[in-house]
């Protein structure tokens, strides 16, 4: 079989790269949007200022595997749940929720309760979020 | 209940599956497309195309959000290119849209490695959102400029959008692009030179072949939502005049013959190579074509020569 039609019959993973609240910071994002299309997925990034329903609105249309959080303002205990809860509500909880931004060692773990799969702080390495994602959707 | 069913039944969370289905895996979305095909093809599909930056995915949001105004059902499909190299792709057209929450549905389509400016499960992307209840399709291409031609086999209605200034306007306007636009926009007409881009069009058009429809070069500036009603007037304009047009029928047929064709295609080459690795025979020929042996043509006929 030759690549293309190799390449055809099989789905890459979609992930949804969200920024949900006020904070204006995207670079983060778009480094691991960057680094997730490189290892051959598909990445919708939603752009600034998204509100929890316009993410999981966009995260049901684009029937992606994984939707990412990208945090910086403080607002994680607030607009995680508020997230997840909508995602539920769809009946999305199969699509994995990680978060990355500053986001304090206990309210990590708080996030972790809640049904986030992982979260990444400051200095994680790209390698790492890509292999993360792929063991956590089961596919390459 | 059937997942083409639930598409009927009007489920979002349907429609977004079978777009991965159609998208994925052709075989399995044969029977969901044979299901649904009765209830497509009403309507209208707007292709959007141009060059990068010209502003296409604006214009398509603004589009949305004045037939939505007007009483539409609006889906919007935006193809992105995806990396020869990684298969990956990043679809940011969500980043130029506005919240719009359910009321439209909008997908991101990678190209996965198809030319001509939009994803080959394009056509059944189509179909779906019509089968799904919309009557407003809005299907942006990818950002080339001149060979994404595609787009006028799948919609009812050509935009190209253009900018002012593009340095030499003869040069921008080659074959191709001026003559699958039924509808030319110049977007970011703030600008100078706009005046001038568009006197150059129209006078371009004039100069083509004499058609029914004289496509309307009109000045937009999407972001600030200006021009924008008078876009989608043209729009329905161009569909009246195409559902009145003698050669409708003619049309129609000439999309189904290309539609049955592509399913030809691609049922026998997936019956032909599918046997051919049965077999064994199809890494041979591959390396006989690889080795400068065979040449490919001859390659393909001693593969399926039996369908003779």
């Amino acid at each position: 079989m030759t690549e293309t039609e190799e390449r055809e019959g099989t789905r890459p993973i979609r992930v949804l790269i969200g920024k949900p609240g006020l904070d204006g910071h995207d670079r983060g994002a778009k480094v691991v949007a960057r680094a997730l299309r490189d290892a051959g997925m598909e990445v919708i990034y939603t752009g600034l200022h998204q509100t929890p329903e316009e993410i999981v609105e966009a995260a049901l249309q684009e029937d992606v595997d994984v939707v990412g959080l990208s945090i910086l303002s403080g607002a994680h205990l607030t607009l995680v749940p508020a997230v997840i809860e909508l995602l539920h509500a769809q009946n999305m909880e199969e699509v994995v929720v990680v978060v990355g931004g500053i986001i304090p060692d206990e309210d990590a773990e708080e996030l972790r309760k809640l049904g986030v799969k992982a979260v990444f702080g400051p200095g994680t390495e790209t390698d790492e979020i890509v292999r993360f994602t792929r063991a956590s959707v089961g596919r390459a | 209940m059937s997942l083409g069913a639930e598409v009927l039944r009007g489920d979002r969370r349907a429609l977004a599956r079978a777009l991965t289905l159609v998208e994925s895996d052709p075989h399995a979305a044969d029977e969901i497309i044979a299901e649904i095909y009765p209830e497509t093809g009403r309507g209208i599909v707007v292709g959007v195309t141009g060059a990068p930056g010209v502003g296409k995915s604006t214009l398509v949001d603004r589009l949305a959000g004045q037939f939505l105004a007007r009483g539409r059902k609006v889906g919007i499909l935006a193809v992105d290119p995806s990396s020869p190299f990684t298969g990956g792709a990043l679809l940011g057209d969500r980043v130029r849209m506005e919240g719009r929450g359910s009321d439209v549905f909008m997908r991101s389509l990678a190209s996965r490695g198809h030319l001509g400016g939009l994803a080959r499960a394009t056509p059944r992307a189509i179909q779906l959102l019509q089968a799904f209840g919309k009557d407003l399709i809005l299907l942006e291409t990818v950002g080339a400029g001149q060979s994404e031609v595609d787009v006028m086999g799948f919609a009812d209605t050509t935009i190209v959008v253009v900018v002012p200034g593009l340095g030499d306007d003869v040069q921008a306007f080659k074959a191709g692009i001026l003559e699958i636009g039924d509808i030319f926009v110049v977007n970011k007409s703030d600008r100078p030179g706009a005046d001038q881009t568009m006197r150059e069009l129209r006078q371009m058009l004039h100069l083509g072949p004499h058609r029914a429809w004289l496509p309307p070069v009109l000045a937009a500036q999407a972001q600030q939502d200006v021009g924008i009603s008078e876009i989608a007037d043209a729009i329905l304009q161009h569909s009246d005049v195409r559902l009145t047009d003698p050669e409708q029928q003619e049309r129609r047929l000439q999309e189904a013959e290309r539609l049955v064709r592509d399913a030809l295609a691609e049922q026998l080459v997936r019956r032909v190579v599918s046997r051919s690795q049965t077999d064994g025979s199809w890494r041979d020929v591959l390396t006989a074509v690889a080795e400068r042996r065979l040449d490919p043509a001859g390659a393909a006929k001693a593969l399926h020569l039996d369908l003779d």
